[in-house]
C-alpha cells in the first residue's frame, strides 16, 4: 500500500474542497440573489470543465501555467518554481476540475430556499452576507454537505488533469489514481484491487454520509 | 408623509400610480391583480426599477428622496436610520423556519448593547399582537395565525418609520382581526409610524377609517376618506347585510 500516495491524496482533496467551498458559496449566493445578464454567462463558465475531457483541461493548465506564457512566467518569477508538476499545480488544476460540483449542488440548494424568507430578511434591513449566513447556508445544509463531499470524491478519483499537469512525482504529484493506474500497467492486479477498494469505499461512506446525514428523522417530507 | 410616482410594468400589468399619502393611516384597496403587492414592494425598496430601463420610481418619505431610479437613488430596504426605515408584512408569514419565535422577532433589531433589552423588545412586540405566550415556540408549530401575529410582531420590534401591511390578517378571523386593528392601530399612533395597509376586504378599510387608495388595473382610480371613496362598497355590504 503507497501510504505517501494516500496521504498526498487526503491532502489534495481537502485543500481543493475549502477552496472550493470559499468561493463556490458565496458565488452561488450571487448567482442566486444576483440579476443581471452577465449571471447565465457565469453559470455557465462555472459548469465549463463538467464537458471539458480532463485530459484537454490539463493540458490547457499546463501551456497556461508553462514557461511558453507569460502568465507561466510572471507565475514562476512570482513563486520561485513553475506551478505546472508541483502540488500548488494540481491544487489549481482541481480547484478548476472540481469546481461545478460545489457550484452547482449550492446553486440549487440555494434557489430552494423560499423566496418570501429571503425578501423577509432583507426587509430587516439583512445584509446579502447576512442572508447567506444566516439564511441560506442554514437552510441549505444539506446542498453545503453534498458540495464539500462531491468536490472531496471528484478530487481524490481525478486522473486525467493531474497526470497531464501534475506527471508522477511520488509525495509532490502522485495521487492514488496514478498508483492505482501505474499498478495495472505493471500487471500488479492484488495491488490494483487494494487501492481500488480504498477509493471505492471512501466514495461509498462520504455518499452515505451524504443522504443518511442530511435525511430529516422520520423521512423524507417530515 | 409619503410621496410616490410609480410606473412599473411586470409582464402585462402596467402599474402607474402618482400619488401622496398624507394620513397616518392610509388603505390601497382593490381586487387581486390590481397591483397592490407590486407597490408594497416599491415602496419597501425590495423591487427598484433599474436605471436604464422602462420602469420609473421616486418615493419619497418624509421629504427624505428613498428610491429615485432616474437619479440611480434606492436606498436599501430595513428599519435602521440609515436604511428605508420600513418594514413590510406580507400575506405570507415567511417566518424563517429554523429559528424560534424570539430570535424571528429579534432578527431585524439592531444589537441593544444586551440580552436583557433584546429581549425586552421581543416580549414588547410580541405584547402589542397579543402573542406573549408564543416566544419560546418553533414557527413549525403554530397556526396560521399565530404565525401571521408573529410575523406582525417581526415588523414591529425594529420601531420602522413606514409599515407596510400586505394583507396580513388573511389567516385571522373577522373579531380576531379587528381586535388586532384595534391594538396595531394604538400602538402606531403612540410610536408615530406611518402605515399603508393593502386589502381587498372594504370592511378592513371602512373599520379604520383610515384614507383610502383605491386601485384598480394598476391606475389609482380614487383617494380619500373611506366613507367616500369606498361608499358603493359599502352600500354593496350593507345591503348584503340586509
Amino acid at each position: 500500500m503507497d501510504w505517501q500516495a494516500l496521504a498526498l491524496t487526503l491532502k489534495l482533496a481537502t485543500v481543493t474542497t475549502a477552496i472550493l467551498l470559499a468561493v463556490a458559496v458565496p458565488l452561488a449566493a450571487w448567482l442566486v440573489l444576483g440579476r443581471g445578464r452577465w449571471l447565465a454567462a457565469v453559470e455557465a463558465l462555472a459548469a465549463l470543465p463538467l464537458v471539458l475531457p480532463p485530459t484537454v483541461l490539463g493540458f490547457f493548465l499546463l501551456v497556461l501555467l508553462g514557461p511558453r506564457t507569460a502568465f507561466g512566467r510572471g507565475i514562476t518569477a512570482l513563486l520561485g518554481h513553475p506551478l505546472a508538476f508541483s502540488f500548488s499545480g494540481l491544487v489549481v488544476g482541481s480547484v478548476i476540475y472540481s469546481f461545478p460540483f460545489a457550484v452547482q449542488p449550492l446553486v440549487a440548494g440555494f434557489a430552494a430556499v423560499e423566496p418570501g424568507i429571503v425578501d423577509a430578511a432583507r426587509m430587516l434591513g439583512a445584509s446579502q452576507f447576512r442572508v447567506l449566513t444566516t439564511m441560506l447556508i442554514p437552510l441549505a445544509r444539506r446542498s453545503l454537505i453534498a458540495a464539500a463531499v462531491l468536490s472531496f470524491l471528484h478530487t481524490m478519483g481525478e486522473f486525467g488533469v493531474v497526470l497531464m499537469l501534475g506527471g508522477d512525482i511520488p509525495g509532490a504529484t502522485r495521487t492514488l489514481s496514478i498508483v492505482l493506474y501505474n499498478q495495472v500497467e505493471n500487471f500488479d492486479y492484488a495491488a490494483a484491487n487494494r487501492t481500488a477498494a480504498i477509493l471505492l469505499a471512501s466514495s461509498a461512506i462520504a455518499l452515505a454520509a451524504i443522504y443518511l446525514g442530511g435525511r430529516p428523522r422520520g423521512g423524507r417530507r417530515a | 408623509m409619503l410621496e410616490l410616482a410609480l410606473d412599473a410594468r411586470r409582464g402585462s400589468f402596467h402599474l402607474q400610480v402618482e400619488c401622496r399619502f398624507a394620513a397616518d393611516w392610509t388603505v390601497i384597496f382593490g381586487p387581486s391583480g390590481s397591483g397592490k403587492t407590486t407597490l408594497l414592494r416599491l415602496l419597501g425598496g425590495l423591487d427598484t426599477p433599474p436605471r436604464r430601463g422602462q420602469d420609473r420610481a421616486r418615493i419619497l418619505l418624509e421629504d427624505r428622496l428613498v428610491t429615485d431610479s432616474a437619479a440611480g437613488i434606492a436606498i436599501k430596504p430595513g428599519p435602521r436610520v440609515w436604511q428605508r426605515r420600513t418594514t413590510l408584512v406580507s400575506q405570507q408569514p415567511a417566518l424563517f423556519p429554523h429559528l424560534g419565535v424570539a430570535a424571528n422577532v429579534a432578527y431585524g433589531l439592531p444589537w441593544l448593547g444586551g440580552d436583557a433589552e433584546q429581549k425586552e423588545a421581543v416580549d414588547a412586540a410580541l405584547e402589542v399582537v397579543g402573542a406573549g405566550s408564543l416566544a419560546n415556540r418553533r414557527p413549525r408549530d403554530l397556526s396560521g395565525g399565530e404565525a401571521q401575529r408573529v410575523a406582525l410582531a417581526r415588523a414591529l420590534a425594529p420601531r420602522p418609520r413606514l409599515l407596510l401591511l400586505d394583507e396580513p390578517f388573511s389567516a385571522l378571523d373577522g373579531a380576531a382581526s379587528d381586535a388586532l386593528l384595534i391594538r396595531l392601530r394604538s400602538w402606531v399612533e403612540q410610536h408615530n409610524v406611518q402605515t399603508v395597509l393593502a386589502t381587498h376586504d372594504a370592511t378592513d378599510a371602512l373599520a379604520l377609517a383610515a384614507e383610502v387608495a383605491l386601485l384598480h388595473e394598476g391606475r389609482l382610480a380614487a383617494l380619500g376618506p373611506a366613507a367616500e371613496v369606498l361608499a358603493a362598497e359599502r352600500q354593496r355590504l350593507l345591503q348584503r347585510l340586509s
